[in-house]
């Protein structure tokens, strides 16, 4: 018993200080966590939307999902406000990437339609 | 008399250069002989023999080569060949791996630009020892990124010559491997490239090679699942970074994405077994990178403990459960009959004969091994020894690609060839590892002596390092000692490579030569006559049956249709054709005249002495056609158990339709190849 209500004290007590923390983050960051989570949000509305109808052109479903994913990845990595990033890149080198790794994204994507 | 020598030694003077930029030119001459050393090792067949295509898979990409520069890349992708596997055609555009035809008639076009006038036939006799040579530069950079220059310098060296990698590589050899091991090693140098800078632009370089190997061979299954393993491997020593999160995830998703627009491969990165370790990673890769996020939002390190303890148990849990009711559901297919068998050797002798009878797909003995590597074996654990002392991303990346792939090499012989690279970069580890510190060894106690007499006094280093010299004064011999037995071991290494090739890899195996009575060459060169008499001597739609060894080199050479070729797609079809071959002539003749057959062509060495023909491989063509039609039986053909073709053969076999076409007329001393039936 003791044990079940340390853990929920624990669970609670994570929550708590995740939110606060997470408020304390800058603006932009929130912003562009919004980005990443509606990338993903579109990925999972085409899961379902596939679950409803089918999946018979399967290659334009893959590429529909997949290039949600992929902005949502890239997005996530590039993100060179985080305090996660790696130092060893100048931003303006990491944004270079960014564009150049999304612009092959959408045109083997567009490729891939069908 | 005297301004003579003063400005003979400027020149000289302004002539030197700085030691930065003599290293440099030495590294750049280096290079360029190896480039050049790579290259002209293959050319031994074309030199003895001429310039042609060699084997038997080679013959069908040629074809498709040369349909691809009658017409075009958009009728190449979507070819139907009617001409191969009679009554059903051949999906080519769906069916192959493109990258070795685009890319020569890349190079093609590109020569023709030039203005060169080649054929495309010499640009893809010469494809492969091209690709062998920019394989050495790859080499050079990964060795550098792995330990330093000089291993870099030395693994170039070593894969130039190799024996395992010119096997496939040599002119002639026009097959897939001889571009795939380029790919190969470019997407796994650009990965580790990747993983040690974190950026995004050499991870998509990575997808890209990644690209170009799916387009290129079907061993692309080594590289998807190599890469998660080496990603787990570093998850759980502790290294996870957020280099590896760029890397990995930049790599998977776009490299899935391109490799998808590969008909052959199709859907596959989502829907089969042997792909969804890499699906896994990713996903565990997310929950690594959470856990990071939430690691340092979190100031309380116990609360973080719990938390890990729950997500990790809870993402590997329903991972499991995905991955269990992905399977039993059907949707995600098990691992194929090819790949299963790399992990377990005996199932291809009892379940799958096709694959069983392919002789490169046997188990690996050791002479194979020592004739492939030479001294490279041995060099092999000393590598690995000098890696596990300096431990760091690129090495242990090394590690397992020489760890995995010498087990494979060792399931079967075909594979000794994925797993050259590997042993290469690892033993150039050692062999610079070991010269640099013998050479470091000389350096020293001469620059002891000279800081001892210029300077005069003794920092500690020099004084402890004059004490070791003291304590053993023939270090500098045994050092010298060393150094010219490691030079002999490599200059052996060079001849036993060079006499490998020339003697056992360099032979077309369609042209066979012999020297005759009195010493001289005679050469036979009987497959090509025969496919050109069918060529000029039978009519244009006349179908011929053959065993599968041989249909790639007549559709290509002889221009006819075929019933079953190389690709040994179909195995109830190849089975039919086992099944003619191995009946009495009355049975024979109804199969043959369902497949509309006008032609059947037997390969028969009894004349020659030819040891590798159709009798040869006849037990193959039973137990094949025995696996689909139980009405024929393999313990038939034998005596005793024993395989006898002479006067006291089983009468099955004396009677049998391979037999009587092979000995027909043979006692009047008599050959036929083509011959009509019945």
């Amino acid at each position: 018993m003791g044990r079940t209500s340390s853990t929920k004290e624990d669970a609670g007590a994570l929550f708590h200080s995740l939110r606060s923390a997470y408020a304390a983050t800058p603006v932009n960051l929130k912003i562009i966590d919004l980005y990443v989570g509606f990338a993903i949000f579109t990925a999972l509305i085409q899961v379902v939307y596939m679950a409803m109808v089918g999946s018979f052109p399967f290659n334009s479903f893959l590429s529909g999902v997949l290039s949600c994913v992929g902005t949502a990845v890239l997005a996530g990595k590039s993100n060179f406000l985080s305090p996660l990033f790696a130092k060893d890149l100048p931003p303006e080198r990491a944004f270079a990437d960014f564009v150049l790794c999304n612009l092959v994204l959408h045109l083997v994507i567009m490729n891939f339609l069908g | 008399m005297a301004t003579m020598p003063a400005s003979a030694s400027d020149l000289l003077k302004s002539f030197k250069l700085k030691t930065k930029q003599q290293e440099l030119l030495i590294r750049v001459s280096i290079l360029c002989l190896v480039y050049i050393l790579a290259f002209i090792t293959r050319l031994f067949s074309v030199l003895r023999y001429e310039s042609m295509i060699h084997e038997f898979d080679p013959y069908f990409n040629y074809r498709t080569t040369l349909y691809l520069t009658e017409n075009g890349f958009y009728d190449f992708w979507n070819w139907f060949d009617y001409e191969s596997w009679y009554p059903l055609g051949r999906i080519v555009g769906g069916t192959l791996y493109p990258g070795l035809m685009v890319t020569a008639v890349l190079i093609y076009r590109i020569l023709r630009f030039l203005r060169f006038a080649v054929h495309i036939r010499e640009v893809c006799v010469l494809t492969a020892p091209f690709f062998a040579s920019n394989t050495t530069l790859v080499a050079y950079f990964f060795g550098k990124e792995i330990w330093d220059s000089g291993a870099g310098l030395v693994a170039a060296i070593l894969i130039a010559v190799c024996p395992g990698y010119i096997s496939r590589s040599v002119a002639g050899s026009y097959d897939n491997e001889g571009v795939a091991i380029f790919a190969l090693l470019f997407t796994f140098y650009v990965f580790v490239k990747a993983v040690n800078t974190g950026s995004l632009a050499w991870s998509l370089a990575s997808a890209f090679g990644y690209f170009y190997m799916v387009s290129a061979w079907g061993g692309y299954v080594f590289i998807i699942n190599l890469i998660p393993l080496y990603v787990l491997v570093l998850l759980i020593t502790g290294r996870y970074s957020m280099r590896l999160y760029v890397a990995y995830n930049c790599m998977y998703i776009l490299g899935m994405l391109l490799a998808m627009q590969i008909r052959f491969v199709g859907f596959q990165h989502v829907q089969s077994g042997e792909h969804m370790a890499a699906m896994g990673v990713f996903f565990l890769m997310q929950v690594f990178y959470f856990l990071d996020w939430v690691k340092h939002m979190l100031s309380d390190t116990k609360l973080f403990q719990a938390f890990l303890r729950i997500t990790v148990t809870s993402a590997v849990a329903v991972g499991g459960i995905a991955l269990g009711l992905g399977m039993v559901s059907g949707y995600i297919s098990p691992w194929t009959g090819r790949f299963y068998s790399l992990l377990d050797p005996t199932y291809a002798k009892d379940h799958i004969p096709i694959i069983a009878s392919v002789s490169e797909h046997q188990p690996t003995a050791w002479s194979s091994f020592m004739f492939d590597f030479h001294i490279l074996l041995f060099l092999f654990p000393a590598g690995l020894y000098f890696c596990f002392k300096r431990l760091s991303d690129a090495t242990i990346f090394i590690v397992m690609y020489g760890l995995t792939s010498m087990y494979f090499a060792g399931v079967m012989v075909r594979l000794i060839l994925v797993a050259t690279p590997a042993v290469c970069l690892i033993s150039a580890i050692a062999v610079s590892a070991t010269v640099k510190n013998l050479t470091v060894l000389l350096r020293s106690k001469n620059k002891v002596v000279q800081t001892g007499s210029t300077k005069g006094s003794g920092g500690s280093k020099s004084s402890s390092k004059a004490l070791l010299d003291q304590s053993q004064p023939f270090q500098k011999n045994g050092a010298i000692a060393l150094l010219f037995g490691a030079f002999y071991l490599l200059s052996r290494y060079a001849t036993h490579c060079t006499w490998v090739t020339s003697e056992a890899y360099s032979s077309p195996s369609i042209v066979l030569a012999a020297r005759g009575a009195h010493g001289n060459r005679v050469i036979f060169d009987d497959y090509r006559e025969a496919y050109f008499w069918l060529r000029q001597n039978t009519p244009q739609d006349a179908k011929v049956m053959s065993w599968w060894d041989y249909g790639y080199q007549i559709t290509a050479m002889g221009n006819r249709t075929v019933i079953v070729d190389n690709n040994t797609w179909n195995n109830t079809h190849i089975a039919t054709v086992g099944r003619a071959m191995s009946s009495y002539e009355d049975e024979a003749i109804e199969i043959i005249r369902s497949l509309d057959v006008d032609y059947v062509l037997v390969v028969f060495g009894g004349v020659t002495g030819y040891s590798s023909d159709d009798i040869n491989k006849f037990l193959w063509m039973v137990r094949i056609g025995g696996g689909v039609f139980p009405v024929i039986k393999e313990p038939d053909y034998l005596v005793n158990g024993e395989y006898r073709v002479d006067k006291g053969a089983a009468p099955k076999m004396l009677n049998c339709l391979m037999y009587k076409l092979c000995y027909y007329r043979f006692g009047e001393m008599m050959t036929e190849y083509g011959k009509p039936p019945g």
